[in-house]
């Protein structure tokens, strides 16, 4: 089983990039969830998202994980959102950021002893770059790509490309140039 | 002619979408809606539906969930297959009409997404709305999640027009819990779910010009209890219909249902019984709590709720291993013991089993039901059994911040 949590602010597509993850996984045969909890349900307050993915049914129900992988996408949530709740040893951090793994960590002492489970990628660029706008949910998926070594980039983007395709070409395009960035940005 | 939509063997939908999908293919002829949380979402696909020549039936979009039963109730009465959703507040103003709908015996299909009652307004999950319904005389069958949620208002729609049974039927699901969590759903081919569900056949219909007929006379005590207990045995009656739905429906998607779901009860030594979304994390607890300490477990959950499966909870309790039952019930029980709790306790009195039982009050408002929890709770009830008598309050509240609450103590040893 891996889980994840989103640390997003509504209207960041957390849910849409759970979900289109959970799209992604369920087309190579594994069992997933995508699913959130809202806090005051009003665009720009701070909101989890969260995926479980098994190669068996997933039955638990509750909200609470224990996190293999944390995805920060607000960059100010690095900050104010108690993002290492129920770390395990292992729980791996992806944050957007513009500062440099370094800076960030020395600001963040939660993260202090968690430095090597740290990656950083600037997603909010990255997709006002590509996209247009601060979009920061599908490059986030980018860097996990690398990170987790789920599936190859190419295998990713072709299945994204299906999990986006009522949007208009130049929206795909503009995504898949974001997914691609963030794959080979983070660190 | 309504188009044909599009759908791969495995999609990833939440329950809300998995139900509007099944109203869809059930090709309604009205759906008369209005909105309201968590429940928004299936009217809101099923407006899409129709807007996008999925749907050959009528949308109407009306000021009230009191005037969406309404017209649920005039078109079903006209003769038509109907169906729409609501939650919460919205259930509650549908109320008066709910009795109505029943008492006229049209076979309206309504999807609930449970979500708790105000005051304090909540928009999440729990039961208050399910067991507002209990006494409405519709059928309520309840799906644990987004598969159930696609799966049952098709059998919803060919149990309650069944001509033998003709009765309303509610589709519950947890508000959230299931209506927002996305998770692999294996939808049915359009044509294959049409099938099942097949066409409508109606009765009495007012719009048959050549056999006029009245629907929803007034009556007095000359006839009003006669008309009560006919209808009461319908329901009473409905469980040879479910139990024959659900058997069709396996054979045609291999997916079983059971009017009561029962888990690792052969051998169990302490159970819970519970409804919904939690039943998932019940029997997965239940299983590592088996594997860890050796605790024989089992997990028993209604499915369907209303009529209220009086034979199968016992079947499933009168197990000579089994010692204490654990009832959870997720509607604030307003100054009684929990309905389930009530419901099953009576049930298990004329077992020989006769299990000692206990109440746990939970997940109110949205509060989460974790694994951690529901094995305290198992392992509380081993205590009991160790014990030979109930170790806590019979009633008690799970996940509850402030000082522990609990009423009553065991009398008997």
């Amino acid at each position: 089983m891996v889980e994840i949590r989103w640390h997003s602010r509504a209207g960041q597509g957390a849910v849409t990039g759970a979900k289109g993850l959970g799209s992604v996984v369920a087309t190579t045969g594994k069992q997933v969830q995508a699913y959130a909890l809202y806090g005051s349900a009003k665009r720009g307050a701070a909101m989890n998202a969260y995926n479980r993915i098994d190669d068996e049914p997933i039955t638990n129900q509750e909200t609470k994980m224990y996190p293999d992988y944390v995805f920060v996408i607000d960059p100010a949530m690095a900050f104010s959102d108690d993002i290492t709740k129920n770390d395990k040893p292992d729980t791996q951090y992806i944050i957007t950021t513009h500062l440099s793994k370094e800076d960030l960590i020395a600001e963040i002492p939660a993260l202090h002893d968690k430095a090597e489970r740290v990656h950083v990628v600037d997603c909010m660029q990255i997709s006002l770059d590509t996209i247009g706008r601060a979009m920061p949910n599908t490059p986030i998926l980018g860097a996990f790509m690398k990170v987790s070594k789920m599936y190859d980039l190419d295998f990713f983007l072709e299945n994204m490309k299906k999990v986006l395709s009522k949007f208009p070409q130049k929206i795909i395009d503009a995504n898949m140039e974001a997914i691609t960035r963030a794959y080979n940005e983070v660190n | 002619m309504a188009k044909e939509f599009e759908l791969n063997e495995v999609e990833v939908w939440d329950g809300n979408y998995a139900a509007s999908q099944a109203l869809r293919q059930a090709q309604i002829d009205v759906v008369a809606a209005y909105p309201i949380t968590p429940s928004t979402p299936i009217v809101e696909g099923y407006g899409a539906y129709v807007a996008n020549g999925y749907v050959d039936g009528e949308f109407v979009m009306v000021e009230s969930e009191h005037a969406a039963m309404s017209g649920c109730v005039g078109a079903a009465a006209a003769g038509g297959r109907v169906a729409t959703a609501t939650s919460s507040q919205g259930f509650a103003l549908m109320s008066e009409v709910l009795y109505q709908a029943s008492g006229m015996r049209l076979p309206i299909v309504l999807t609930v997404v449970n979500r708790a009652l105000a005051s304090p307004l909540n928009v999440r999950g729990d039961h208050s709305d399910m067991y507002m319904g209990r006494d409405s005389g519709w059928i309520q069958i309840d799906a644990f999640d987004a598969q159930e949620a696609y799966d049952l208002p098709l059998c919803a729609f060919r149990i309650g027009e069944n001509h033998a049974v003709r009765l309303p039927v509610m589709v519950h699901q947890d508000g959230f819990t299931t209506s927002h969590k996305a998770q692999n759903v294996y939808p049915l081919k359009d044509a294959i779910a049409y099938k099942f569900v097949g066409d409508f056949v109606p009765v009495d219909e007012m719009l048959d010009f050549t056999r006029p007929v009245t629907h929803g006379a007034q009556t007095e005590e000359d006839w009003h209890y006669e008309h009560k207990a006919k209808q009461h045995k319908a329901l009473m009656d409905s469980p040879a219909v479910i139990d024959e739905v659900f058997a069709d429906f396996k054979e045609l998607t291999g997916r079983e249902y059971k009017r009561v779901e029962s888990y690792m009860m052969e051998d169990a030594e302490v159970a819970l019984v519970l409804l919904g979304s939690s039943v998932h994390t019940a029997v997965l607890a239940a299983k590592q709590l088996r594997e860890e300490e050796g605790i024989k477990v089992g997990v028993v959950a209604p499915r369907c709720f209303r009529p209220f499966p009086y034979d199968l909870i016992r079947d499933a309790l009168d197990k000579p291993s089994l010692k204490a039952v654990c009832c959870m019930d997720k509607s604030s029980p307003g100054g009684a013991m929990g309905a389930l709790f009530n419901e099953v306790s009576a049930a298990a009195y004329s077992t020989n089993a006769r299990p000692m039982m206990t109440n746990y009050i939970y997940g109110l408002g949205g509060r989460d039901f974790s694994v951690d929890e529901a094995k305290r709770i198992m392992k509380e009830q081993k205590a009991h059994a160790d014990a030979g008598h109930i170790t806590t309050n019979i009633q008690q509240f799970s996940g509850l911040r402030g000082p522990k609450l609990g009423f009553y103590e065991i009398r008997r040893s």
